[in-house]
């Protein structure tokens, strides 16, 4: 008799029918939303904030560069006044701090000497823009003194692109670099995502069939690994739902608050984001989007969707199934720890070595291992299949990965069929070993 | 076909330690049979290979005259032990779930839960969640989905734990009318005044061998230590007495009596019969009580697991 359908719909609907499931569902976009609303704010806090800084300039060569008052750090010069003063001076009136440049008689003795007082360590970003400022400067002095006209060298200044093209006359760009890191990114980021939190989900779910003692009545009916898979489709099913249902309602909030509020939800959104427009600076908005729009239409949508879905649904079971094998051979979720670690270790492993390996080098070697090993590979080719990986290289690794799903399935199958008729105390690896024997 | 279930030379293995080792079993169709044995000694193991939880690593279980297969399962219905329902799931619901497991359709599923519920007064539990009820009220439930699918072989763990005496009375009914309607029951507990009640076949399993089965009658008999609980009203107690314990085995007796007996406990041996010890007694005075000491399932017990 075959239950499988059963065994899932009752999974299914059990999940979506559970209170905190559906709490869950609705809430957390909101409250995605409300973080991303909050984070922009407090940034955008942090940024209007003025600060005051003091300069003391005795060499006065760096009198001018310090008149920019439109940010929101504010120069005040100090004149006829000493260090000493100075210093007490701006902790009374509690400035930010205070810039001292001290009298020279060459501009390179400033290399070492200039210094900056303040109560706190002062922000590096600060910092690095005041050394920014004062080098351009004295660099500009020493043009000057050396009777070089900067006119000229502004002039002489040539900036360069280079344009790319693969061997088969593929044209690509920064730009498109960056779009296809954002694709694999968030497809590699949404399967470790999905991989956790529902695979921990089939795990409790198991562990609660154990604890509440109706394991043996079911099993007295259908197969375990009947169970078992039943179990890992009703939730992955069950997750699919959610997820949708995320997407859709964040879709729908993010288009309600630009519109309604006008609120630009993008500025909001972390550093790939500025990645990428620091790729397009040059160049007004309309051509961006346009040549987004090219580029988008050039990526090989099919296949990444392919192998999106396929790369997806085989990672996940294939984690899922040692999910539900830990679950079978504990009695509760505080002793799964210490089995954690062998799922965790490659899933971490992967998501590393995609976001650092493939970033730098899409086809390395150490890119291309990993996109082999099963384990990594969902996560690490999605990541490189934006870049272009050959086709074979793309099927070879998929077959690799359900070929090996098979293995854990039965390899879970073995420990949940002896697992679940445990009860009271933990097992050790060697006894899940034997019960692989059994 | 007189015998529903034939288990022959059960073998059963995890790791080094041996569970079963070469168990033959015979559950004659219409018996309640009672499988009997201290804790660990392989009863689950033998029980989970009639469910087909777990394969034994040699020997052979016939079903009904075929090799057991997976399709037995909806013949087959199974209270373990360690039972318990999904908590958070409807009464109703739970119960439709493991009856469509158990291979029936959904509305005839529906159908006689609704006169299983009638019959045991507990319909309107339907739409409760099982999180709700009592632990008895649970183990009722288990019970209904247990026969729901009328199977010809219902395997019952300890039955009545966890139940009051008046359910427990409830289930023992119940048990029995199945039994009369044609099904077979293999009954597994520790409590044997329940045993004495209800079965007529036992079988004791001891450190992973079975060490005795039969006609509960049967072993009776085999068990029987030809001793006699008297009570006889006599003028000379002290002769009495002194020429039991020189011709007899004698241990003292109590037992409800309205005279003003002498009770004695006596064990004759293999050269008399009871009409001689009768005789010898009647010498001297009134014998008002005289009753052949029948052992207990209890006794059996302990005797055979101490002898083993």
């Amino acid at each position: 008799m075959n239950h499988l359908p059963l065994i899932t719909k009752r999974e299914y609907l059990n999940k979506v029918k559970n209170k905190s499931f559906i709490i869950m569902t609705f809430v957390s976009p909101l409250i995605m939303i409300g973080l991303g609303l909050l984070i922009g704010f407090l940034t955008n806090l942090n940024k209007n904030k003025e600060r005051i800084i003091d300069v003391v300039d005795e060499s006065g060569f760096a009198k001018e560069i310090f008149s920019d008052t439109t940010s929101t750090t504010k120069y005040r010069i100090l004149n006829n006044i000493d260090l000493t003063q100075a210093r007490v001076d701006v902790e009374e009136k509690e400035h930010y701090g205070l810039l001292y440049i001290p009298k020279v008689d060459s501009v390179s003795q400033l290399e070492k000497s200039v210094k900056f007082y303040s109560k706190d360590t002062p922000s590096l970003s600060l910092i690095a823009s005041l050394e920014s400022k004062i080098e351009k400067r004295l660099t500009n002095i020493n043009y000057k003194n050396k009777g070089i006209d900067i006119e000229k060298i502004e002039d002489a200044k040539v900036s360069v692109e280079i344009n790319q093209e693969s061997y088969t006359g593929e044209k690509t760009s920064k730009f498109s670099g960056g779009l296809k890191l954002v694709f694999g990114m968030v497809s590699g980021y949404l399967l470790f995502m999905f991989i956790i939190i529902y695979g921990n989900m089939i795990m409790r779910s198991i562990i609660e069939e154990k604890t509440s003692r109706i394991i043996e009545v079911i099993i007295s009916s259908v197969k375990p690994m009947q169970l078992m898979l039943g179990k890992i489709f009703g939730t992955s099913l069950a997750g699919i739902t959610q997820f949708v249902i995320w997407v859709l309602v964040l879709g729908v909030l993010t288009t309600i608050l630009t519109v309604v509020f006008n609120v630009d939800i993008s500025a909001m959104q972390g550093s790939q984001q500025e990645m990428i427009q620091e790729t397009m600076k040059n160049g007004d908005m309309n051509d961006m989007i346009a040549m987004g729009l090219y580029e988008l239409d050039k990526l090989p949508i099919i296949n990444l969707i392919v192998m999106f879905l396929l790369f997806f649904i085989g990672g996940f079971l294939l984690y899922s199934s040692l999910y539900a094998a830990i679950g079978a051979a504990v009695d509760n979720e505080t002793d799964t720890q210490q089995f954690m670690m062998p799922i965790m270790v490659p899933l971490i492993l992967a998501v590393y070595v995609g976001g650092f390996t493939v970033l730098e080098d899409p086809h390395g070697t150490v890119a291309q291992v990993f996109s082999f090993i099963p384990f990594t590979s969902p996560v690490v080719m999605l990541m490189r299949i934006p870049f272009g990986v050959p086709i074979w290289q793309q099927i070879l690794s998929v077959v690799m990965l359900f070929a090996t799903f098979i293995g854990t399935v039965w390899f879970a199958a073995k420990i949940y069929r002896v697992g679940i008729l445990m009860y009271g105390k933990k097992p050790s690896y060697k006894e899940i070993y034997k019960w692989l024997k059994y | 076909m007189d015998n529903l279930l034939v288990a022959e030379n059960i073998v059963k293995k995890y790791g080094d330690y041996t569970a079963l080792n070469n168990v033959s079993l015979t559950v004659p169709k219409g018996s309640i049979f009672g499988l009997l044995g201290p804790n660990g000694a392989g009863k689950t193991s033998f029980i989970r290979i009639i469910n087909q939880i777990t394969m034994p690593d040699s020997g052979l279980v016939t079903f009904d005259g075929k090799p057991l297969e997976q399709n037995h399962v909806k013949d087959i219905g199974y209270l373990p032990e360690e039972r318990g329902l999904y908590k958070s799931m409807k009464v109703g619901e739970q119960a439709l779930y493991l009856a469509q497991l158990k291979g029936l359709s959904k509305a005839e599923a529906k159908e006689r839960l609704k006169y299983w519920f009638d019959r045991l007064e507990i319909g309107d539990w339907w739409n409760k969640k099982v999180q709700e009820l009592s632990k008895g009220m649970a183990q009722k439930i288990q019970f209904v989905v247990t026969v729901l699918h009328q199977p010809k072989l219902l395997i019952f763990d300890e039955p009545f734990s966890g139940f009051d005496p008046i359910n427990a009375n409830l289930i023992k009914d119940e048990i029995l009318k199945l039994r009369d309607d044609g099904a077979t029951v293999i009954f597994s507990t520790h409590r044997m005044e329940s045993v004495e009640e209800l079965c007529d076949h036992i079988a004791l399993i001891d450190k992973s061998n079975k060490i005795l089965d039969g006609k509960l009658l049967d072993i009776k008999r085999q068990f029987k230590s030809n001793t006699f609980e008297v009570g006889v009203s006599t003028t000379n107690e002290h002769e009495l007495r002194t020429m039991l314990e020189n011709k007899f085995t004698t241990s003292p007796a109590s037992f409800k009596s309205i005279h003003d007996d002498v009770k004695m406990k006596v064990q004759i041996n293999g050269s008399n019969s009871p009409n001689e010890l009768f005789s010898f007694l009647a010498n001297y005075g009134q014998v008002n009580h005289f009753t052949e000491v029948i052992p207990t399932a209890s006794d059996i017990f302990i005797q055979s697991i101490q002898n083993n």
